[in-house]
């Protein structure tokens, strides 16, 4: 039996659609394309399966996640993790949370951070520097957004260079959008158990 | 492609520092200008046509507060216009109530989103490939709103 999660963890759920994803075999031209399938690699997600129903924006959307998540220069990676996660919890995006919660603890070499913001959530006891992109990236993901230009001043304080500081508001704002698919789209249940 | 809506409407002037500051990331701005085209003037359009879409954006911006954005949308609207206030649906449309409904609890209460949401477009006959369209524009709209309203605020600070 599967069960669906409720409660933030950085044990990645599966993903179960709330509606039926394109099925590959019926797969057109373009959404084969989209889905990046050839011969060596016909695995995909539901998920991906699911985005394919819009192919025209899985297409754009897949390329410019990965330059606003990976893309060299600007914030570490690390602190990207720590935007996407904010903008997650702030909408409850379970699946998503996860996610970036374990990447972020794998890239920091550090699961303390992670588990201090999913114990303790905005109050959390964070370094300045944490203190303040988590700030920011929660403010900014609220709906309507309210980060204010003070938010933007401690980014700053905290020694984060303009660079920075708009790399932290794409990769927040860009969990708005993925927040919006996966928590709407899907529920995060647990793995089956394969003992 | 049409201008990049993001640096219009954050006022970003090509010779600003800030100009220089972003231009490091030129190629997520003329994505994020791609996927505007994608969910706003695709061209398989399924059951939400352009001036529908030009509606909902109007009132997804309004939701977020932010009047130039929307006046930016509105303008596409066409003869949907009347959907872009937030509220009941005009008495012509009375069959997008379901899903503008929707697109308001996706924009602005997102943590709330459920089941029920999902299965209540499927019974008011959203097909499943238009749900996915629905949400992506929402959820993009998210996304570009944030991105302006973050660039606004560093337009503040360095001028």
């Amino acid at each position: 039996m599967t069960h669906i999660i409720h409660k933030f963890t950085r044990k990645i759920p599966e993903w179960r659609p709330r509606l039926v994803p394109v099925k590959l075999e019926e797969a057109t031209a373009e959404q084969l394309d989209a889905l990046k399938v050839t011969p060596s690699n016909t695995k995909v997600s539901d998920y991906v399966l699911t985005l394919a129903h819009d192919v025209e924006s899985l297409s754009v959307r897949s390329p410019l996640f990965n330059a606003i998540m990976y893309d060299r220069g600007g914030m570490s990676r690390e602190e990207r993790e720590l935007g996407a996660l904010a903008a997650s919890m702030v909408n409850r995006c379970i699946y998503c949370a996860a996610v970036h919660a374990d990447r972020h603890a794998k890239l920091a070499k550090d699961e303390s951070v992670t588990d201090e913001l999913f114990a303790n959530g905005e109050n959390a006891d964070l370094s300045p520097r944490n203190r303040a992109i988590f700030d920011f990236a929660r403010k900014a993901a609220e709906a309507p957004p309210s980060a204010g230009p003070e938010d933007i001043d401690k980014l700053s304080e905290a020694g984060l260079s303009d660079e920075e500081i708009f790399d932290l508001i794409l990769s927040s704002a860009l969990f708005g959008w993925a927040n919006r698919l996966m928590h709407v789209l899907g529920d995060p249940v647990s793995r089956r158990e394969t003992a | 492609m049409s201008a990049l809506t993001i640096l219009n409407q954050a006022g970003v002037t090509p010779d600003s520092a800030l100009s220089s500051v972003v231009s490091m990331r030129d190629n997520i701005i003329g994505m994020t200008q791609a996927a505007e085209e994608a969910v706003l003037r695709p061209k398989e359009t399924g059951a939400f046509p352009h001036g529908l879409r030009a509606a909902i954006a109007t009132r997804v911006a309004r939701l977020a507060g932010d009047e130039p954005l929307a006046a930016y949308y509105l303008a596409d609207a066409g003869h949907y216009a009347e959907l872009s206030v937030p509220g009941e649906p005009g008495s012509q449309h009375q069959e997008l109530a379901a899903v503008l409904s929707f697109v308001d609890k996706v924009a602005n209460q997102t943590r709330d989103a459920a089941a029920e949401d999902i299965s209540g477009l499927r019974l008011a006959g959203v097909a499943d490939a238009d749900i996915v369209r629905l949400c992506e524009l929402v959820a993009f709209l998210a996304f570009q709103i944030r991105v302006i309203s973050g660039l606004r605020l560093m337009n503040g600070k360095s001028a």
